[in-house]
């Protein structure tokens, strides 16, 4: 016998080296794949990148459109000049610009505290504060602020807060909540629904019962009493949605289990002798990854959605935080005065869903070609 | 009746496939002609592209196919006809039935829906008129109850009469040429012998032309007038049927009409002991019933059967689809709960659970028709047959098990060292040896062969059934060879059980059950398998 092992074996070509083959000539699906990746890395990285962070609140850049010059713009000067100046409870005497300083002479009937220099400093406009002349009564105080140069390319939101920022951050939170709750959606679901198909009969009918029991549940509904018993959180999410659409995939996962319990190979391991945790482990559940990656690609979408439609109805994630769902409720109720509240946010979600979703057709046409 | 100008005429067809692997030429320049009225068969085995010339001829290809060339019929080139023409010719003047009445027909639709809607279309007939039309048709194709029929839905129907309704339906505008893909092969013999005399009988009635496209020579000998023998892509002989089976003039030609299993297996010897005997197997399938329902309805697939098979005998199960014969070998391995008595080496295994059998199952073999369907996709052949040395011999270690894969696979006639490779890189006839590899992987006692070589080209069945021979030479196996195919019945069996639903209709040894028949249903049976005696003969 050891003559005949020598025989170096030929690597195959796999099922799913197959599949990625064809998947490489689909157009429409690669390019999707391509922007899912700088989706999630844009979202990722971006943050530690934009200038802003996404709590930081700018009183002066509440609702600021989105621009690529930097702001403040020329007319935007005066009237921050004039917030900070009346906050020192004191009256523009004169102001100029130089530069990229400003100048600015107050007046009041008592003498100016010098201090009251620091309020320029405190606004997002203006930085490096000094003192440039002093009257000799001191009622008449002349200071120079630098104009603080900030680009907001998204603009920002009713808060003043960075709207680039933030719409990175809920990408961050809307595409781990839709993988994660994906994973644990997948992993129930098929853990249950391929035990529900193969074994069958009986076990079969009360395990299915059951799925059919928590559909019933109205889910709106189940999400509110998770709310109401573990207070708001993140890892809740996850949960309460991932709970749910596990139902699905264990209905579809039992469906094809059912399928492929009949299959010849599986008889043929059957007469072998293959016990079932050896069938289930061996033929069904690889038989099965197909239709579940499928799925699980049309899944992620769906929980984003999901978890997006919780956010706008005020169950999800919670301020500071954001995600898109709720970046798209506060611009929907934004439309009319500051649009881009909502066009960036729904941009972002949209051709995310778009990607996933061919991505999820171009695997359906690469692991079935026969349906095509 | 037939004429000598040819209607539809081949030149330097050619079509190529698009696939991952680069292009695929599928049909290498081929001609051909067909003449008004006769009868022209391409035979050849599967691969051979055969069935791709007609599709590329009617333009039915799959998307990534392109022809080349040219089709002419009655001087139009249908390769280059606009859609509204072609569709004036394609379904009208040349139509198709296909090997598959099943899935041919939709459904969800009655027969007569099927049949009264493009009657409708094509000829512009009012309601009644076609629904009249129709049930000429299927008088045409002598379904009994037409008027019936029309309104049952496919599945209420069996194999041989849906392929009735697809031969009416092609027949519905009057066609000048029918092309028949593999017509019969779906069907039992004697279905099949009734379709043939049905479509010779209609040729000679209608006048039309049929390409008869099929791998069975059987078929082509006894149905037509000329014949192309087709291989990868190319015909390489053509010929009036008589000459070309009198005296072939190509390897090719010869090497097919020589592939019919040969040889005979001794029976064993009188003192062979016994391995396994069914005493009154019984097998019990509950159709409907339930709360409202009434009492379901109970159909015994195996009737009563004993039969006890010696060590080193093969017993040949034949019988047509629905008889019971593969539900027979799977009740005798316990693969089915069944009545009766079961005894295998001495031991009664009637009661045995799945824990029970599992130490037996590496002395009871299966081996499955479909080589496709039993081997599972997402594993390696090696790892296909090895696994049965994972349950029963859980202490080899991974590289003893690639050694025993490497030595089954020599032993079946493949390379071992395409054992890293999946089952969809093998032909049908590498994954039937893939398959015996892995039941003889076990050294078992007993096999059951399901119609293993049913899904298989004649010549490689013919390299299976003299592989099963020497390997139950070798090992003193012994052999439940079930199959509706008496020819290799004959070749493998030296004893032989003829069943009808679910019954032993006959039995005794081969050589007596094929030269004295006692009853008509065997008869009925040999004579549509092994008669050579023209259908058109027949129908005259």
């Amino acid at each position: 016998m050891t003559d005949v092992a020598i025989a170096a074996p030929v690597a195959g070509r796999s099922f799913w080296g197959d599949a990625w083959a064809r998947l490489k000539s689909n157009k429409a699906a690669m390019i999707s794949l391509f922007y899912l990746a700088l989706m999630a890395i844009v979202c990722v990285v971006g943050p530690y990148f934009v200038p802003h962070t996404y709590t930081t609140i700018y009183a002066d850049y509440v609702r600021t459109a989105p621009s690529f010059s930097a702001y403040p713009k020329a007319d935007m000067i005066e009237s921050a000049l004039r917030d900070a100046v009346k906050r020192m409870r004191v009256d523009v005497d004169e102001w100029h610009q130089d530069g990229d300083r400003v100048f600015v002479t107050v007046e009041a009937s008592k003498p100016v505290d010098e201090r009251s220099a620091r309020y320029l400093d405190r606004s997002d406009t203006f930085h490096d504060t000094r003192i440039e002349n002093k009257s000799d009564d001191g009622r008449k105080l002349t200071m120079s602020a630098a104009v603080k140069q900030q680009y907001f390319l998204f603009g920002t939101d009713n808060t003043g807060r960075d709207l680039l920022s933030r719409t990175l951050m809920a990408g961050r939170v809307s595409l781990a909540i839709g993988l994660l709750a994906g994973i644990v959606a997948v992993a129930i679901g098929v853990i249950y629904g391929a035990t529900a198909g193969f074994i069958g009969g009986k076990t079969d009918e009360v395990m299915m019962r059951i799925v059919d029991v928590l559909y019933s549940l109205p889910f709106i509904f189940f999400v509110i009493m998770l709310v109401v018993f573990f207070g708001r959180n993140f890892v809740l999410m996850f949960l309460a949605v991932g709970a749910v659409l596990w139902l699905d995939m264990a209905r579809i996962v039992r469906g094809q289990a059912l399928s492929i319990r009949r299959q010849e190979y599986v008889q043929a391991a059957e007469a072998l002798g293959v016990t079932r945790g050896g069938i289930l482990v061996r033929h069904i559940v690889p038989n099965l990854l197909g239709v579940v990656v499928i799925y699980m690609t049309l899944l992620v979408p769906q929980v984003i959605i999901l978890e997006s439609f919780l956010s706008f109805l005020g169950l999800g994630v919670q301020e500071p935080m954001t995600s898109w769902g709720v970046l798209i409720s506060t611009g929907a109720k934004n439309i009319g005065t500051a649009n881009w509240l909502l066009l960036f946010p729904a941009f972002f979600l949209v051709s995310t869903l778009f990607a996933l979703n061919f991505v999820g057709d171009g695997l359906r046409d690469a692991l079935d070609p026969k349906d095509r | 009746m037939t004429t000598t100008n040819p209607i539809l005429s081949v030149k330097n067809l050619s079509v190529r496939f698009r696939t991952l692997d680069g292009e695929v030429d599928a049909v290498k320049g081929i001609n051909l002609h067909v003449n008004a009225g006769e009868t022209v068969a391409i035979v050849g085995e599967s691969g051979s592209g055969k069935s791709q010339t007609m599709m590329a001829a009617m333009r039915l290809l799959a998307s990534n196919g392109v022809a080349g060339g040219e089709v002419d019929y009655r001087g139009k080139n249908l390769l280059t006809l606009d859609k509204a023409a072609l569709n004036g010719v394609r379904g009208a003047r040349i139509s198709m039935i296909f090997q598959e009445p099943m899935t041919s027909l939709d459904p969800l639709y009655t027969i007569g829906n099927q049949l009264i809607e493009p009657i409708r279309r094509h000829r512009k007939l009012g309601k009644a008129a076609a629904h009249k039309e129709a049930l000429r048709l299927l008088e045409l194709v002598k379904i009994p109850d037409p008027e019936r029929r029309m309104r049952s839905y496919p599945y209420e129907m069996s194999g041989g009469q849906r392929q009735r309704v697809m031969i009416a339906m092609a027949l519905a505008n009057d066609p000048d040429i029918l092309i028949a893909d593999e017509p019969t092969t779906a069907l039992d013999v004697t279905v099949q012998a009734q379709i043939l005399t049905l479509l010779a009988e209609l040729q000679r009635r209608l006048g039309m032309a049929i390409v008869f496209i099929t791998h069975d020579l059987n078929i082509v000998r006894r149905f037509s007038d000329r014949v192309y023998v087709m291989r990868s892509g190319q015909i390489v002989e053509e010929g009036e049927t008589e000459r070309v089976f009198a005296a072939p003039q190509h390897d090719y030609t010869k090497m097919l009409l020589a592939a019919e299993p040969t040889g005979r297996k001794a029976p064993p010897p009188a003192s062979a002991p016994m391995l396994l005997e069914g005493r009154n197997v019984e097998v019990a399938f509950r159709i409907g019933g339930g709360f409202l329902s009434g009492p379901p309805l109970t159909l015994r697939a195996v009737d009563r059967i004993s039969l006890s098979l010696k060590r080193g005998q093969t017993i040949g199960i034949v019988g047509e689809s629905g008889s019971g014969k593969s539900t027979l070998g799977r009740a005798l391995l316990r693969l089915l709960p069944s009545e009766g008595a079961i005894r295998f080496d001495h031991r009664d295994i009637s009661g045995a659970n799945a824990q029970a059998m599992r130490p037996l199952r590496r002395e009871l073999q299966l081996v499955f028709q479909d080589p496709f369907g039993s081997l599972s996709p997402r594993m390696t052949i090696g790892q296909v047959i090895t696994e049965g040395l994972l349950v029963h011999e859980p202490s080899l270690s991974a590289k003893d098990r690639d050694a025993r894969a490497v030595a089954a696979l020599q032993r079946v006639g493949l390379d071992p060292a395409m054992r890293n490779r999946y089952p969809h890189e093998f032909s049908g006839g590498q994954r039937q040896r893939i398959a015996i590899a892995r039941a003889m992987i076990l050294r078992p006692k007993v096999v059951v062969l399901d119609e293993p070589t049913s899904a298989l080209d004649r010549s490689v069945q013919k390299q299976i059934v003299e592989l099963l021979r020497d390997l139950q030479a070798e090992h003193e196996l012994s052999y439940l060879f079930i199959s509706h195919d008496l020819a290799v019945v004959r070749a493998m069996a030296d004893y032989i059980i003829v069943m009808r639903q679910g019954q032993i209709v006959e039995q005794g040894p081969t050589e007596e059950i094929f030269d004295r028949p006692r009853e008509d249903y065997t008869r009925a049976l040999m004579s549509a398998a092994i008669d050579d005696k023209k259908f058109r003969l027949a129908a005259v």
